[in-house]
Protein backbone atom coordinates (compact mmCIF):
# COMPACT_ATOMS: atom_id res chain seq x y z
CA UNK A 1 0.00 0.00 0.00
CA UNK A 2 1.29 3.73 -1.05
CA UNK A 3 1.76 6.74 1.82
CA UNK A 4 -0.61 8.43 -0.74
CA UNK A 5 -2.91 5.92 -0.26
CA UNK A 6 -3.04 5.23 3.58
CA UNK A 7 -3.52 9.75 3.66
CA UNK A 8 -6.76 9.61 1.23
CA UNK A 9 -8.00 6.22 3.46
CA UNK A 10 -7.33 8.12 6.12
CA UNK A 11 -9.44 11.24 5.11
CA UNK A 12 -12.19 9.32 3.91
CA UNK A 13 -12.04 7.44 7.46
CA UNK A 14 -12.20 11.10 9.03
CA UNK A 15 -14.61 12.23 7.06
CA UNK A 16 -17.01 9.15 7.56
CA UNK A 17 -16.14 9.80 11.22
CA UNK A 18 -17.40 13.25 10.65
CA UNK A 19 -20.71 12.24 9.25
CA UNK A 20 -21.53 9.54 12.09
CA UNK A 21 -20.10 12.43 14.67
CA UNK A 22 -23.03 14.99 13.36
CA UNK A 23 -25.81 12.21 13.06
CA UNK A 24 -24.94 11.31 16.71
CA UNK A 25 -25.37 15.06 17.19
CA UNK A 26 -28.76 15.52 15.41
CA UNK A 27 -30.01 12.41 18.09
CA UNK A 28 -28.59 13.67 20.73
CA UNK A 29 -28.67 17.61 20.59
CA UNK A 30 -33.00 17.85 20.61
CA UNK A 31 -33.44 16.31 24.00
CA UNK A 32 -30.53 17.88 25.28
CA UNK A 33 -31.82 21.60 24.21
CA UNK A 34 -35.47 20.26 26.21
CA UNK A 35 -33.86 19.65 29.34
CA UNK A 36 -32.32 22.88 29.50
CA UNK A 37 -35.04 24.30 28.89
CA UNK A 38 -36.77 22.45 31.82
CA UNK A 39 -33.88 23.59 33.67
CA UNK A 40 -34.32 27.20 32.95
CA UNK A 41 -37.81 26.92 33.65
CA UNK A 42 -37.32 25.56 36.95
CA UNK A 43 -34.82 27.93 38.22
CA UNK A 44 -37.41 30.42 36.53
CA UNK A 45 -40.24 29.18 39.26
CA UNK A 46 -38.17 28.74 41.98
CA UNK A 47 -36.37 32.02 42.16
CA UNK A 48 -38.62 34.47 39.91
CA UNK A 49 -42.09 33.26 40.19
CA UNK A 50 -41.97 31.98 43.99
CA UNK A 51 -41.65 34.36 47.24
CA UNK A 52 -38.31 33.45 48.78
CA UNK A 53 -41.02 32.50 51.82
CA UNK A 54 -42.55 30.07 49.40
CA UNK A 55 -39.64 28.75 47.62
CA UNK A 56 -39.99 25.52 49.54
CA UNK A 57 -42.62 25.07 47.49
CA UNK A 58 -39.97 24.19 44.69
CA UNK A 59 -36.58 24.03 45.54
CA UNK A 60 -34.12 25.16 42.82
CA UNK A 61 -32.22 21.91 41.15
CA UNK A 62 -28.57 22.88 42.67
CA UNK A 63 -30.17 22.13 46.24
CA UNK A 64 -32.58 19.18 45.18
CA UNK A 65 -28.83 17.74 43.68
CA UNK A 66 -26.45 18.43 46.90
CA UNK A 67 -29.14 17.67 49.83
CA UNK A 68 -31.05 14.17 47.65
CA UNK A 69 -28.28 13.15 45.70
CA UNK A 70 -24.99 14.21 47.05
CA UNK A 71 -25.33 13.88 50.82
CA UNK A 72 -24.77 10.15 51.56
CA UNK A 73 -27.10 9.76 54.06
CA UNK A 74 -30.16 10.77 52.29
CA UNK A 75 -28.98 8.72 49.18
CA UNK A 76 -28.58 5.57 50.54
CA UNK A 77 -31.60 5.80 52.23
CA UNK A 78 -32.91 6.51 49.10
CA UNK A 79 -31.18 3.88 47.51
CA UNK A 80 -32.51 1.12 49.80
CA UNK A 81 -35.98 1.90 48.96
CA UNK A 82 -35.18 2.12 45.14
CA UNK A 83 -33.82 -1.74 46.05
CA UNK A 84 -36.91 -2.84 47.69
CA UNK A 85 -39.43 -1.17 44.97
CA UNK A 86 -36.99 -2.67 42.52
CA UNK A 87 -37.37 -5.90 43.87
CA UNK A 88 -40.97 -6.14 44.18
CA UNK A 89 -41.60 -5.06 40.65
CA UNK A 90 -39.20 -7.40 39.49
CA UNK A 91 -41.07 -10.12 41.28
CA UNK A 92 -44.12 -9.05 39.63
CA UNK A 93 -43.56 -8.22 36.45
CA UNK A 94 -41.85 -12.01 35.96
CA UNK A 95 -44.95 -13.65 37.53
CA UNK A 96 -47.24 -11.39 35.43
CA UNK A 97 -44.71 -12.36 31.84
CA UNK A 98 -44.77 -16.40 33.46
CA UNK A 99 -49.04 -15.92 34.12
CA UNK A 100 -49.73 -13.80 31.04
CA UNK A 101 -48.06 -15.96 28.39
CA UNK A 102 -49.70 -18.98 29.89
CA UNK A 103 -53.48 -17.37 29.58
CA UNK A 104 -52.55 -15.91 26.24
CA UNK A 105 -51.18 -19.14 24.92
CA UNK A 106 -54.40 -20.91 26.08
CA UNK A 107 -56.70 -18.56 24.65
CA UNK A 108 -54.54 -18.57 20.75
CA UNK A 109 -55.60 -22.23 21.04
CA UNK A 110 -59.15 -22.19 20.89
CA UNK A 111 -61.91 -19.43 20.71
CA UNK A 112 -63.67 -20.66 23.48
CA UNK A 113 -61.26 -20.30 25.68
CA UNK A 114 -60.75 -16.57 24.40
CA UNK A 115 -64.24 -16.11 25.25
CA UNK A 116 -64.22 -17.90 28.62
CA UNK A 117 -60.98 -15.50 29.66
CA UNK A 118 -60.65 -12.22 27.89
CA UNK A 119 -63.85 -10.54 29.27
CA UNK A 120 -61.91 -10.94 33.23
CA UNK A 121 -58.68 -9.71 32.02
CA UNK A 122 -60.64 -6.78 30.66
CA UNK A 123 -62.08 -6.60 34.10
CA UNK A 124 -58.84 -6.74 35.64
CA UNK A 125 -57.48 -4.04 33.83
CA UNK A 126 -60.23 -2.23 34.71
CA UNK A 127 -60.35 -2.36 38.35
CA UNK A 128 -58.48 1.09 40.32
CA UNK A 129 -56.00 -0.20 41.43
CA UNK A 130 -56.23 2.46 44.62
CA UNK A 131 -59.48 0.67 46.05
CA UNK A 132 -58.03 -2.07 45.83
CA UNK A 133 -54.59 -2.07 47.24
CA UNK A 134 -56.05 -1.46 51.03
CA UNK A 135 -58.14 -4.38 50.23
CA UNK A 136 -54.91 -6.73 49.76
CA UNK A 137 -53.41 -5.40 52.83
CA UNK A 138 -56.65 -6.61 54.75
CA UNK A 139 -56.85 -9.77 53.21
CA UNK A 140 -53.23 -10.84 52.80
CA UNK A 141 -50.72 -8.21 55.55
CA UNK A 142 -48.23 -5.82 54.37
CA UNK A 143 -45.63 -8.34 53.50
CA UNK A 144 -43.33 -9.30 50.48
CA UNK A 145 -46.00 -10.76 48.55
CA UNK A 146 -49.16 -8.75 48.56
CA UNK A 147 -46.85 -5.92 46.85
CA UNK A 148 -45.92 -8.89 43.84
CA UNK A 149 -49.64 -9.71 43.94
CA UNK A 150 -50.45 -5.45 43.24
CA UNK A 151 -47.74 -5.28 40.73
CA UNK A 152 -49.43 -8.92 38.81
CA UNK A 153 -52.27 -7.14 38.77
CA UNK A 154 -51.29 -3.78 36.92
CA UNK A 155 -48.79 -5.28 34.50
CA UNK A 156 -50.70 -8.41 33.72
CA UNK A 157 -53.49 -7.00 31.02
CA UNK A 158 -50.57 -5.97 28.48
CA UNK A 159 -48.86 -8.89 28.54
CA UNK A 160 -52.22 -10.68 27.98
CA UNK A 161 -53.72 -8.57 25.05
CA UNK A 162 -49.60 -7.88 23.45
CA UNK A 163 -49.28 -11.82 23.48
CA UNK A 164 -52.72 -13.29 22.20
CA UNK A 165 -52.56 -10.24 19.82
CA UNK A 166 -48.80 -11.23 18.58
CA UNK A 167 -50.11 -15.00 18.44
CA UNK A 168 -52.49 -14.71 16.63
CA UNK A 169 -50.64 -12.22 13.74
CA UNK A 170 -49.32 -14.61 11.81
CA UNK A 171 -50.83 -14.63 8.34
CA UNK A 172 -53.05 -16.96 6.56
CA UNK A 173 -50.69 -18.33 3.98
CA UNK A 174 -47.84 -19.14 6.54
CA UNK A 175 -50.80 -21.01 8.46
CA UNK A 176 -51.58 -22.76 5.31
CA UNK A 177 -47.91 -23.97 4.93
CA UNK A 178 -47.99 -25.31 8.20
CA UNK A 179 -51.30 -27.33 7.72
CA UNK A 180 -49.95 -28.24 4.18
CA UNK A 181 -46.86 -29.90 5.77
CA UNK A 182 -49.00 -31.45 8.73
CA UNK A 183 -47.54 -29.52 11.52
CA UNK A 184 -48.56 -30.33 15.03
CA UNK A 185 -50.18 -28.11 17.44
CA UNK A 186 -46.54 -27.27 19.39
CA UNK A 187 -44.78 -27.12 15.98
CA UNK A 188 -47.20 -24.69 14.49
CA UNK A 189 -47.04 -22.72 18.12
CA UNK A 190 -42.86 -22.69 18.78
CA UNK A 191 -42.34 -21.87 14.74
CA UNK A 192 -45.01 -20.13 13.90
CA UNK A 193 -47.01 -18.10 16.55
CA UNK A 194 -44.33 -17.46 19.12
CA UNK A 195 -41.83 -16.34 16.55
CA UNK A 196 -44.60 -14.17 14.90
CA UNK A 197 -45.72 -12.59 17.98
CA UNK A 198 -41.93 -11.40 19.12
CA UNK A 199 -42.48 -7.79 18.41
CA UNK A 200 -45.70 -7.58 19.68
CA UNK A 201 -44.83 -9.03 23.08
CA UNK A 202 -41.96 -7.12 23.61
CA UNK A 203 -44.28 -3.71 22.90
CA UNK A 204 -46.43 -5.34 26.03
CA UNK A 205 -43.27 -6.10 28.42
CA UNK A 206 -42.38 -2.17 27.96
CA UNK A 207 -45.71 -1.47 28.76
CA UNK A 208 -45.72 -3.55 31.59
CA UNK A 209 -42.73 -3.05 32.94
CA UNK A 210 -43.02 0.59 33.68
CA UNK A 211 -47.01 -0.77 35.10
CA UNK A 212 -44.92 -2.70 37.79
CA UNK A 213 -43.03 -0.18 38.88
CA UNK A 214 -46.01 2.01 39.55
CA UNK A 215 -47.16 -1.02 41.21
CA UNK A 216 -44.45 -1.36 43.93
CA UNK A 217 -44.10 1.94 44.32
CA UNK A 218 -48.17 2.81 44.89
CA UNK A 219 -48.45 -0.56 46.49
CA UNK A 220 -45.50 0.88 49.20
CA UNK A 221 -47.28 4.15 49.48
CA UNK A 222 -50.34 2.80 50.66
CA UNK A 223 -48.96 0.20 52.79
CA UNK A 224 -47.13 2.43 55.20
CA UNK A 225 -45.43 -0.19 56.62
CA UNK A 226 -43.33 -2.70 56.15
CA UNK A 227 -39.87 -2.80 54.31
CA UNK A 228 -39.43 0.20 53.33
CA UNK A 229 -39.64 1.11 49.05
CA UNK A 230 -39.72 4.27 47.35
CA UNK A 231 -43.69 4.82 48.01
CA UNK A 232 -43.32 4.93 51.55
CA UNK A 233 -40.16 7.41 51.48
CA UNK A 234 -42.26 9.73 48.95
CA UNK A 235 -44.86 9.70 51.47
CA UNK A 236 -42.33 10.57 54.91
CA UNK A 237 -40.88 13.44 52.59
CA UNK A 238 -44.18 14.91 51.58
CA UNK A 239 -45.51 14.99 54.86
CA UNK A 240 -42.12 16.63 56.02
CA UNK A 241 -42.16 19.07 53.94
CA UNK A 242 -38.78 17.80 52.48
CA UNK A 243 -39.05 19.03 49.23
CA UNK A 244 -35.28 18.43 48.07
CA UNK A 245 -35.72 14.51 48.89
CA UNK A 246 -38.81 14.40 47.85
CA UNK A 247 -38.42 15.76 44.31
CA UNK A 248 -34.95 13.41 44.35
CA UNK A 249 -37.44 10.28 45.07
CA UNK A 250 -39.54 11.65 42.21
CA UNK A 251 -36.35 11.72 40.02
CA UNK A 252 -35.09 8.20 40.87
CA UNK A 253 -38.05 6.45 40.72
CA UNK A 254 -38.99 7.72 37.28
CA UNK A 255 -35.30 6.41 36.44
CA UNK A 256 -36.30 3.81 37.22
CA UNK A 257 -38.98 3.46 34.93
CA UNK A 258 -37.31 4.79 32.56
CA UNK A 259 -34.22 2.54 32.95
CA UNK A 260 -37.01 -0.76 32.64
CA UNK A 261 -38.60 0.87 29.70
CA UNK A 262 -34.81 1.10 28.20
CA UNK A 263 -33.80 -1.86 28.78
CA UNK A 264 -36.64 -3.49 27.07
CA UNK A 265 -36.54 -1.87 24.38
CA UNK A 266 -32.98 -2.55 23.63
CA UNK A 267 -33.65 -6.25 24.39
CA UNK A 268 -36.49 -5.81 21.69
CA UNK A 269 -34.28 -4.65 19.34
CA UNK A 270 -31.42 -6.93 20.38
CA UNK A 271 -34.13 -10.37 19.38
CA UNK A 272 -36.37 -8.91 16.30
CA UNK A 273 -34.41 -6.00 15.22
CA UNK A 274 -33.14 -7.78 12.43
CA UNK A 275 -35.64 -8.91 11.27
CA UNK A 276 -38.49 -6.80 12.22
CA UNK A 277 -38.76 -3.91 9.46
CA UNK A 278 -41.62 -2.02 11.56
CA UNK A 279 -39.91 -2.03 14.92
CA UNK A 280 -38.88 1.35 16.48
CA UNK A 281 -37.34 0.07 19.41
CA UNK A 282 -34.81 2.71 19.63
CA UNK A 283 -34.31 3.11 23.58
CA UNK B 1 -70.77 -39.68 3.38
CA UNK B 2 -69.06 -42.95 5.33
CA UNK B 3 -69.02 -44.65 1.61
CA UNK B 4 -67.66 -41.88 0.02
CA UNK B 5 -64.89 -41.68 2.34
CA UNK B 6 -64.60 -45.53 2.19
CA UNK B 7 -64.61 -45.23 -1.93
CA UNK B 8 -62.00 -42.40 -2.01
CA UNK B 9 -59.77 -44.86 0.42
CA UNK B 10 -59.85 -47.42 -2.30
CA UNK B 11 -59.55 -45.44 -5.37
CA UNK B 12 -56.18 -43.76 -3.38
CA UNK B 13 -54.90 -47.28 -2.93
CA UNK B 14 -55.70 -48.37 -6.15
CA UNK B 15 -53.98 -45.31 -7.27
CA UNK B 16 -50.91 -46.10 -5.74
CA UNK B 17 -50.70 -49.50 -6.21
CA UNK B 18 -51.43 -49.65 -10.09
CA UNK B 19 -51.89 -46.29 -11.81
CA UNK B 20 -53.31 -47.97 -14.63
CA UNK B 21 -56.61 -48.89 -13.34
CA UNK B 22 -59.23 -46.09 -13.73
CA UNK B 23 -62.69 -46.16 -11.81
CA UNK B 24 -65.70 -46.13 -13.50
CA UNK B 25 -69.17 -45.28 -11.83
CA UNK B 26 -71.67 -47.34 -13.51
CA UNK B 27 -73.44 -47.96 -10.32
CA UNK B 28 -73.22 -47.27 -6.77
CA UNK B 29 -70.58 -50.03 -6.13
CA UNK B 30 -67.26 -49.05 -7.14
CA UNK B 31 -65.46 -50.43 -10.55
CA UNK B 32 -62.49 -49.90 -12.13
CA UNK B 33 -61.29 -50.66 -15.81
CA UNK B 34 -57.72 -51.57 -17.01
CA UNK B 35 -55.68 -48.90 -19.50
CA UNK B 36 -53.67 -50.89 -21.68
CA UNK B 37 -51.60 -48.12 -22.80
CA UNK B 38 -51.24 -46.48 -19.62
CA UNK B 39 -47.65 -47.11 -19.22
CA UNK B 40 -46.22 -43.51 -20.43
CA UNK B 41 -49.87 -42.23 -18.82
CA UNK B 42 -48.63 -41.53 -14.64
CA UNK B 43 -51.31 -39.48 -13.72
CA UNK B 44 -49.78 -37.36 -10.41
CA UNK B 45 -52.97 -35.03 -9.85
CA UNK B 46 -56.65 -35.91 -11.13
CA UNK B 47 -59.80 -34.30 -10.39
CA UNK B 48 -63.17 -36.08 -11.13
CA UNK B 49 -66.38 -34.35 -11.50
CA UNK B 50 -65.01 -32.15 -8.29
CA UNK B 51 -67.42 -29.49 -7.29
CA UNK B 52 -67.55 -27.00 -4.53
CA UNK B 53 -69.91 -25.25 -3.06
CA UNK B 54 -69.42 -22.59 0.19
CA UNK B 55 -71.67 -22.95 3.02
CA UNK B 56 -73.13 -19.69 1.99
CA UNK B 57 -74.57 -21.45 -1.00
CA UNK B 58 -72.05 -19.89 -3.63
CA UNK B 59 -70.45 -22.31 -5.82
CA UNK B 60 -67.04 -21.92 -6.96
CA UNK B 61 -66.54 -25.29 -9.05
CA UNK B 62 -69.20 -27.41 -11.13
CA UNK B 63 -67.91 -30.80 -12.67
CA UNK B 64 -64.24 -30.08 -13.13
CA UNK B 65 -62.41 -33.12 -14.44
CA UNK B 66 -58.80 -32.56 -15.22
CA UNK B 67 -55.23 -34.27 -14.90
CA UNK B 68 -52.20 -33.44 -15.05
CA UNK B 69 -49.13 -36.46 -15.44
CA UNK B 70 -45.06 -36.37 -14.89
CA UNK B 71 -43.61 -33.96 -17.16
CA UNK B 72 -46.77 -31.92 -17.75
CA UNK B 73 -47.58 -28.41 -17.28
CA UNK B 74 -50.71 -27.45 -17.37
CA UNK B 75 -51.96 -24.05 -16.57
CA UNK B 76 -55.31 -21.96 -15.81
CA UNK B 77 -56.28 -19.09 -16.83
CA UNK B 78 -59.67 -17.47 -15.63
CA UNK B 79 -61.46 -14.53 -14.84
CA UNK B 80 -60.88 -13.44 -11.30
CA UNK B 81 -62.87 -14.99 -8.34
CA UNK B 82 -63.82 -17.89 -11.14
CA UNK B 83 -62.00 -20.36 -8.64
CA UNK B 84 -58.66 -21.28 -9.67
CA UNK B 85 -57.26 -21.12 -6.33
CA UNK B 86 -60.09 -23.10 -4.40
CA UNK B 87 -58.87 -25.60 -6.98
CA UNK B 88 -55.82 -25.36 -5.78
CA UNK B 89 -56.41 -25.49 -2.12
CA UNK B 90 -58.73 -28.67 -2.35
CA UNK B 91 -55.59 -30.20 -4.82
CA UNK B 92 -53.35 -29.26 -1.60
CA UNK B 93 -56.15 -30.92 1.07
CA UNK B 94 -56.39 -27.60 2.38
CA UNK B 95 -60.27 -27.46 1.37
CA UNK B 96 -62.34 -30.63 0.74
CA UNK B 97 -64.53 -31.01 -2.40
CA UNK B 98 -68.13 -30.54 -1.41
CA UNK B 99 -68.72 -33.51 -4.68
CA UNK B 100 -66.46 -35.67 -6.74
CA UNK B 101 -62.89 -37.06 -5.80
CA UNK B 102 -59.36 -35.72 -6.17
CA UNK B 103 -56.03 -38.03 -6.62
CA UNK B 104 -52.85 -37.03 -5.84
CA UNK B 105 -49.56 -38.66 -5.43
CA UNK B 106 -48.81 -39.70 -2.18
CA UNK B 107 -44.96 -38.33 -1.93
CA UNK B 108 -46.48 -35.01 -1.87
CA UNK B 109 -46.71 -31.65 -3.33
CA UNK B 110 -44.74 -28.56 -3.45
CA UNK B 111 -47.76 -25.46 -3.22
CA UNK B 112 -45.76 -22.16 -4.23
CA UNK B 113 -48.44 -19.41 -3.49
CA UNK B 114 -49.32 -15.79 -3.81
CA UNK B 115 -47.73 -14.38 -1.52
CA UNK B 116 -43.91 -15.72 -0.80
CA UNK B 117 -45.20 -16.48 2.91
CA UNK B 118 -41.23 -16.45 4.08
CA UNK B 119 -41.07 -16.63 7.69
CA UNK B 120 -39.41 -12.73 8.39
CA UNK B 121 -37.57 -13.76 11.41
CA UNK B 122 -35.93 -16.69 9.20
CA UNK B 123 -33.01 -15.92 7.36
CA UNK B 124 -33.23 -16.94 3.22
CA UNK B 125 -30.93 -19.98 4.48
CA UNK B 126 -33.79 -21.56 7.51
CA UNK B 127 -36.48 -20.14 5.30
CA UNK B 128 -35.39 -22.91 2.81
CA UNK B 129 -34.66 -25.59 5.31
CA UNK B 130 -38.44 -25.12 6.93
CA UNK B 131 -40.18 -27.41 5.47
CA UNK B 132 -37.49 -30.50 5.58
CA UNK B 133 -37.14 -29.26 9.50
CA UNK B 134 -40.91 -30.13 9.56
CA UNK B 135 -40.53 -33.43 8.42
CA UNK B 136 -37.69 -34.33 10.39
CA UNK B 137 -35.25 -34.92 7.94
CA UNK B 138 -32.01 -36.08 9.51
CA UNK B 139 -29.17 -32.37 9.47
CA UNK B 140 -26.66 -33.32 6.98
CA UNK B 141 -29.26 -34.49 4.62
CA UNK B 142 -31.18 -31.27 5.06
CA UNK B 143 -27.78 -29.12 4.86
CA UNK B 144 -27.48 -30.60 1.81
CA UNK B 145 -31.08 -30.31 -0.14
CA UNK B 146 -30.92 -26.52 1.04
CA UNK B 147 -27.51 -26.32 -0.35
CA UNK B 148 -29.17 -27.55 -3.78
CA UNK B 149 -32.32 -25.94 -3.65
CA UNK B 150 -30.44 -22.44 -3.22
CA UNK B 151 -28.33 -23.01 -5.58
CA UNK B 152 -30.87 -23.93 -8.28
CA UNK B 153 -32.78 -20.81 -7.35
CA UNK B 154 -29.52 -18.38 -7.73
CA UNK B 155 -29.39 -17.59 -4.34
CA UNK B 156 -26.36 -18.14 -3.07
CA UNK B 157 -24.96 -14.46 -2.44
CA UNK B 158 -28.37 -13.98 -0.26
CA UNK B 159 -28.56 -17.12 1.95
CA UNK B 160 -27.77 -15.24 4.95
CA UNK B 161 -30.35 -12.19 4.05
CA UNK B 162 -33.48 -11.69 6.22
CA UNK B 163 -36.45 -11.43 3.66
CA UNK B 164 -37.04 -7.81 4.53
CA UNK B 165 -33.64 -7.03 2.21
CA UNK B 166 -34.82 -9.11 -0.16
CA UNK B 167 -36.94 -8.00 -3.65
CA UNK B 168 -39.99 -9.40 -4.46
CA UNK B 169 -38.59 -11.73 -7.13
CA UNK B 170 -36.17 -12.93 -4.90
CA UNK B 171 -38.49 -13.46 -1.99
CA UNK B 172 -40.28 -15.63 -4.92
CA UNK B 173 -36.92 -17.70 -5.71
CA UNK B 174 -36.77 -18.35 -1.99
CA UNK B 175 -40.51 -19.36 -2.05
CA UNK B 176 -39.92 -21.65 -4.79
CA UNK B 177 -36.58 -23.24 -2.95
CA UNK B 178 -38.08 -24.13 0.01
CA UNK B 179 -40.84 -25.91 -1.83
CA UNK B 180 -37.69 -27.73 -4.20
CA UNK B 181 -36.26 -29.21 -0.92
CA UNK B 182 -39.06 -31.59 -0.27
CA UNK B 183 -38.05 -32.88 -4.27
CA UNK B 184 -42.76 -33.49 -4.90
CA UNK B 185 -43.55 -34.59 -7.75
CA UNK B 186 -46.75 -32.06 -8.20
CA UNK B 187 -46.02 -28.57 -7.95
CA UNK B 188 -49.03 -26.12 -7.59
CA UNK B 189 -48.15 -22.83 -8.61
CA UNK B 190 -50.83 -19.90 -7.29
CA UNK B 191 -50.63 -17.16 -9.68
CA UNK B 192 -46.56 -16.75 -8.40
CA UNK B 193 -45.63 -14.12 -10.28
CA UNK B 194 -48.37 -11.80 -10.58
CA UNK B 195 -46.86 -8.51 -8.06
CA UNK B 196 -43.55 -8.67 -9.61
CA UNK B 197 -42.20 -6.25 -12.49
CA UNK B 198 -42.92 -7.60 -16.00
CA UNK B 199 -38.78 -8.49 -16.69
CA UNK B 200 -38.46 -10.14 -13.71
CA UNK B 201 -41.94 -11.97 -14.30
CA UNK B 202 -39.86 -13.51 -17.76
CA UNK B 203 -36.93 -14.39 -16.02
CA UNK B 204 -38.74 -15.86 -13.36
CA UNK B 205 -40.94 -17.67 -15.80
CA UNK B 206 -38.04 -19.18 -17.57
CA UNK B 207 -36.07 -20.08 -14.46
CA UNK B 208 -39.48 -22.41 -13.76
CA UNK B 209 -39.12 -23.82 -16.70
CA UNK B 210 -35.79 -24.87 -16.07
CA UNK B 211 -36.42 -26.52 -13.12
CA UNK B 212 -39.51 -27.72 -14.65
CA UNK B 213 -36.72 -29.54 -17.03
CA UNK B 214 -35.03 -30.61 -14.98
CA UNK B 215 -36.96 -32.39 -12.08
CA UNK B 216 -39.40 -33.34 -14.42
CA UNK B 217 -42.43 -32.58 -12.02
CA UNK B 218 -46.11 -32.88 -12.78
CA UNK B 219 -47.13 -28.82 -12.98
CA UNK B 220 -50.85 -27.09 -12.18
CA UNK B 221 -50.39 -23.12 -12.38
CA UNK B 222 -52.52 -21.03 -12.26
CA UNK B 223 -52.35 -16.74 -13.50
CA UNK B 224 -53.91 -14.23 -14.95
CA UNK B 225 -51.44 -13.84 -17.64
CA UNK B 226 -51.89 -15.45 -21.01
CA UNK B 227 -48.67 -14.91 -22.29
CA UNK B 228 -47.29 -16.71 -19.11
CA UNK B 229 -49.85 -19.27 -19.57
CA UNK B 230 -48.72 -19.97 -23.08
CA UNK B 231 -44.87 -19.54 -22.57
CA UNK B 232 -44.73 -22.16 -19.22
CA UNK B 233 -47.81 -24.96 -20.40
CA UNK B 234 -47.88 -28.03 -22.20
CA UNK B 235 -51.65 -27.56 -22.41
CA UNK B 236 -54.03 -24.16 -21.33
CA UNK B 237 -57.02 -24.61 -19.53
CA UNK B 238 -59.69 -21.96 -19.77
CA UNK B 239 -61.94 -21.65 -17.02
CA UNK B 240 -65.41 -19.83 -17.02
CA UNK B 241 -66.42 -17.07 -14.32
CA UNK B 242 -68.03 -18.58 -11.81
CA UNK B 243 -69.16 -21.31 -10.71
CA UNK B 244 -65.93 -22.06 -12.58
CA UNK B 245 -65.94 -24.65 -15.02
CA UNK B 246 -63.72 -25.36 -18.05
CA UNK B 247 -64.83 -24.54 -20.91
CA UNK B 248 -61.38 -24.72 -23.27
CA UNK B 249 -58.15 -26.73 -23.26
CA UNK B 250 -55.59 -25.85 -25.58
CA UNK B 251 -52.41 -27.52 -26.13
CA UNK B 252 -48.99 -25.19 -26.51
CA UNK B 253 -46.47 -27.78 -29.29
CA UNK B 254 -43.45 -25.82 -28.43
CA UNK B 255 -40.79 -28.21 -27.59
CA UNK B 256 -39.04 -27.74 -24.32
CA UNK B 257 -36.19 -26.00 -23.41
CA UNK B 258 -38.08 -23.08 -24.71
CA UNK B 259 -36.53 -19.73 -25.35
CA UNK B 260 -37.43 -16.44 -24.11
CA UNK B 261 -38.01 -15.33 -27.70
CA UNK B 262 -40.80 -17.74 -28.95
CA UNK B 263 -43.00 -15.33 -27.32
CA UNK B 264 -42.66 -13.32 -30.61
CA UNK B 265 -43.20 -16.10 -32.31
CA UNK B 266 -46.37 -16.23 -34.73
CA UNK B 267 -47.86 -19.55 -33.98
CA UNK B 268 -47.36 -18.27 -30.05
CA UNK B 269 -49.63 -15.29 -31.35
CA UNK B 270 -52.22 -17.59 -32.25
CA UNK B 271 -52.34 -19.66 -29.48
CA UNK B 272 -52.49 -16.52 -27.29
CA UNK B 273 -55.62 -15.17 -29.27
CA UNK B 274 -57.09 -19.01 -29.14
CA UNK B 275 -56.94 -18.63 -25.74
CA UNK B 276 -58.07 -15.04 -25.51
CA UNK B 277 -61.21 -15.08 -27.30
CA UNK B 278 -61.96 -18.23 -24.90
CA UNK B 279 -61.51 -16.20 -22.00
CA UNK B 280 -63.79 -13.32 -23.26
CA UNK B 281 -66.67 -16.33 -23.63
CA UNK B 282 -65.89 -17.01 -20.43
CA UNK B 283 -66.92 -13.45 -18.51
CA UNK B 284 -70.47 -13.50 -20.68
Amino acid sequence: MTPQGDVTSEAALRSKESVKRRRSLKVVLPPVVTGVLILAIWYFVSYVVLDPSRRFLLRPPHDVWSVGFADGRNFSEMMDGLWATSKTAFWGLLISILLGFLLAIMMSQAKFIERAIFPYAVVLQAIPILAIVPLIGFWFGYGFMPRVFICVIISLFPIIVNTLFGLLSADSGMHDLFTLHRSSRTTRLTKLMFPAALPAIFAGLRISAGLSVIGAIVGDFYFGQGTVGIGQLLKRYAARLQGEQLLASVIVSSALGVAVFGLFGWLAHRVVGKWNSDNRADP
Amino acid sequence: MFLRAAHSLIERDIAVGSRCWTPISISKRPAWTFDKNCEEQVSRLSFRNVSMRFPDGTETLHDVSLSVESGEFVTIVGPSGCGKSTLLRIASGLLESTAGSVEVDPAGIGYVFQDATLLPWRTVWRNVELLTELHGVAKAERRQRVREAIDLVGLTDFEGHFPKALSGGMKMRASLARALTMKPPVFLFDEPFGAVYEITRERLNEETLRLFAQQQFAGLFITHSISEAVFLSTRVLVMSSRPGRIIDSVDVPFPYPRHPDIRFDPHFGELSARISHSLRGAHT
